[in-house]
């Protein structure tokens, strides 16, 4: 087991929702997820708006304080109070290139943070040495550092989110959809600038986004989620070629196919109906009222995640392949 | 990268609508990095100030201040009558300079000015004491002035320590310190103010007999109780929004994820962040302060006589009202002035910095 760089083990993570008067409903925003990620390795996790697929990357982190479950890394398993120690190794870059830089700071400073923090330097000039590294390292220039967050473009923003990350020299970054804000063309530089720095410095990334063609193309693996529950997790390309539960199955059909001929062949599987409030889960499997291949057992039992072919599991009664 | 070439290119139907390529030229490595130039970099600071020099009613505002301010300093040094003398001809009190009107001189002085004598005019004329009554106004404007900075300033620090603290414990502290601000909130303010006035300046002034503050006068340290118990409350729900909304940016989240401590996150995340509004809040506050201290002592709760503060001086002006009226106008204009002017300041200020209304 120790060879995985990180291992999470049944996390849970329940924001306690005031429902009434004095009463408090736990929303379950993540309920029981595990995965590993190895060194150097990317594990994409895609899954819709709000089934907890940021919430999983901020309590890696310990954001947020667990619920339940363990962060295992290295071996040591993270806890609030060790967490410091571990603030070197393990970064975040973050869905919105907005609010995510201080719009009182300058470049230089928002980069620079890491670096005071963890005293990374023993002068001024080794200082500013980093940082004209760090932007280089991610496409900006130097001269950009005196500048302020405001006066960047959204890409440029996500480049110095990026480059705050580096600067710590972390070996795993949660990269929390990184992409999403940005307009098409931006979005490819942005993966194409992960994808280097992988091989140049060797991180091992979670790629968060709700958009499976971003995913496929970056990770080597990928976990779809569901209201809070990873559902599948399997080799990237096996995902993709032969999804098994039906959740994935829909989302896949869904993805539009450049060549017609194709398309016609292709059918889409409609997903019907609306994801339930996490505050009122179904029993049984969440995905039982969108689901086509519901069952009696699927009321009764939440399916847990097995094995079904090798490296790829999934959590379903009755998967379809 | 490859050579462009404009002979390669497809040619143009004449009666097509596709743009004609050859008319474009390729860029020169020159224009190329024109495109890489960003605007000239400023701070958040020269850029708010830039703005609001931009806005007239501001800049207006800010000269009248500083001619207010000026005058304040300035006068009472150089002008030669003082607030509470009456005035003197030869060394004798003059009772002929009563109620004089602007830039008229009593029966006395006109001898004097016949017997070669210099006198000074009075600007404003004088009071029923005769007193000259433009230095009295100019007292009151320090006095309205001192008060309203001091009131802010207070409500300031208690607002600000106060919420502070509510906002960045949140949880149980935030909801009984909240309550505890909502109580005083609902207080009517008018009754409140004239309450505690009364009965701080009887407790107050008992305690500092006999102290170096008793010399500031008690009303006016009641005053700034009276400030201090009841004004901090809007200041402190605007300091706990402010900080309740920053601290869950997602650049607040990255400092913690770097390692940052909790003290080095207030003071470079979040306070940086919540000072423009802070301080625009300050400068409402100052004319709101000027206004209930001319108002309690109109109603004369306000400062001790013989200091004239501009309310005192409108209320002393009630009475011969028909008979003088500038009397009346000449504080009423300045409390109009200086009101008027720390709104309109704090307004540019708020359109400025306000960064709600950036981007
Ligand atoms: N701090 C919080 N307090 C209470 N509920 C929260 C909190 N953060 C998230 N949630 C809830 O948890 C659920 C999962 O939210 P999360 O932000 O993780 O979704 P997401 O998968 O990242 O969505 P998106 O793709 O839109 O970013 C949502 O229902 C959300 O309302
Ligand atoms: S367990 Fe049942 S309801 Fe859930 S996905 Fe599988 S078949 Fe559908
Ligand atoms: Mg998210």
């Amino acid at each position: 087991m120790s060879e995985h760089l990180l291992e999470v083990r049944d996390l849970k993570q329940h924001f306690p929702i005031s429902t009434g008067w004095f009463q408090k409903t736990p929303l379950k925003a993540v309920d029981g997820v595990s995965f590993t990620i190895d060194k150097g390795e990317t594990l994409g996790l895609v899954g819709e708006s709000g089934c907890g697929k940021t919430t999983v990357g901020r309590t890696i982190l310990h954001l947020y304080k667990p619920t339940a479950g363990e962060v295992i890394y290295n071996g040591t398993q993270i806890t609030p109070a060790n967490i410091g120690k571990f603030r070197r190794d393990m970064q975040i870059v973050f869905q919105d290139p907005y609010s995510s830089l201080n719009p009182r700071m300058t470049v230089s400073d928002i980069i620079g943070e890491p670096l005071d923090v963890h005293k990374l330097y023993s002068s001024k000039k080794e200082r500013d040495e980093k940082i004209a590294h760090l932007l280089n390292l991610v496409g900006l220039n130097s001269d950009h550092a005196r500048r302020y967050a405001h006066e960047f473009s959204g890409g440029q923003r996500q480049r110095i989110g990026i480059a705050r990350a580096l600067a710590v020299e972390p070996k795993f970054i949660v990269c929390d959809e990184p992409v999403s804000a940005l307009d098409v063309s931006i979005q490819a530089q942005i993966i194409n600038t992960f994808e280097d720095l992988q091989k140049k410095l060797g991180i091992a990334y979670l790629f968060i986004a709700h958009d499976l063609l971003v995913v496929q193309h970056i990770s080597h693996r990928i976990a779809v989620m569901y209201l809070g529950r990873i559902v599948e997790i399997g080799e990237s390309s096996e995902i993709i070629a032969n999804p098994m539960h039906p959740y994935t199955q829909s989302l896949i059909s869904a993805i539009p196919i450049p060549d017609p001929d194709t398309a016609r062949v292709k059918k889409r599987i409609p997903l019907e109906g609306d994801v339930p409030s996490p505050l009122k889960m179904p029993s049984g499997c969440p995905f039982r009222p969108r689901c086509r291949y519901a069952t009696d057992i699927c009321a009764k039992e939440c399916p847990s995640l097995k094995e079904a072919a090798p490296g790829h599991q999934i959590a379903c009664h009755n998967p379809h392949f | 990268m490859k050579e462009f070439n404009t002979d390669k290119l497809p040619k143009k139907q004449i009666l097509s609508m596709q743009i004609d390529l050859s008319q474009f030229e390729a860029a020169t490595d020159e224009e190329k990095t024109q495109h890489e130039k960003m605007r000239e970099s400023t701070t958040f600071f020269k850029d708010g100030m830039r703005r609001l020099f931009k806005n007239p009613l501001a800049v207006i505002s800010i000269i009248v201040l500083m001619i207010l301010v000026a005058t304040i300093v300035i006068v009472p040094e150089i002008y030669p009558y003082s607030y509470s003398q009456m005035i003197e001809v030869n060394g004798k009190r003059d009772k002929t300079a009563k109620n004089l009107a602007p830039f008229e001189y009593s029966k006395n002085e006109l001898k004097a000015i016949e017997q070669g004598q210099e006198i000074f005019p009075h600007i404003f004329g004088t009071d029923e004491l005769c007193r000259d009554y433009f230095i009295r106004v100019v007292y009151g404007t320090r006095v309205s002035l001192i008060v309203g900075l001091f009131a802010s300033l207070i409500v300031l620090v208690i607002g600000l320590l106060y919420g502070s603290i509510a906002g960045y414990c949140g949880g149980k502290v935030d909801l009984v310190m909240m309550r505890i601000v909502d109580i005083i909130y609902s207080l009517p303010d008018t009754l409140m103010v004239i309450l505690l006035s009364v009965v701080l300046n009887q407790v107050i002034g008992t305690a500092l007999q006999g102290t170096f503050i008793a010399r500031i006068g008690t009303n006016m340290v009641s005053l700034f109780a009276v400030f201090g118990l009841l004004y901090w409350v809007s200041m402190a729900r605007l300091v706990r929004g402010q900080i309740l909304s920053i601290k869950n940016n997602e650049y607040v989240l990255a400092a913690r994820a770097i390692g940052t401590k909790p003290s080095r996150i207030i003071a470079k995340h979040i306070l940086p962040n919540c000072m423009s509004v802070i301080f625009i809040s300050v400068a409402l506050q100052i004319p709101s302060a000027i206004f209930t201290e001319s108002f309690l002592s109109f109603i004369g709760l306000g400062v001790q006589a013989p200091m004239p503060s501009l309310g005192s001086l409108a209320n002393a002006a009630r009475g011969g009202m028909q008979a003088y009226p500038h009397k009346m106008v000449f504080p009423a204009l300045f409390i109009c002035l200086i009101v008027l002017s720390f709104n309109l300041l704090g307004d540019g200020l708020r359109d400025a910095f306000d960064p709600k209304l950036r981007r």
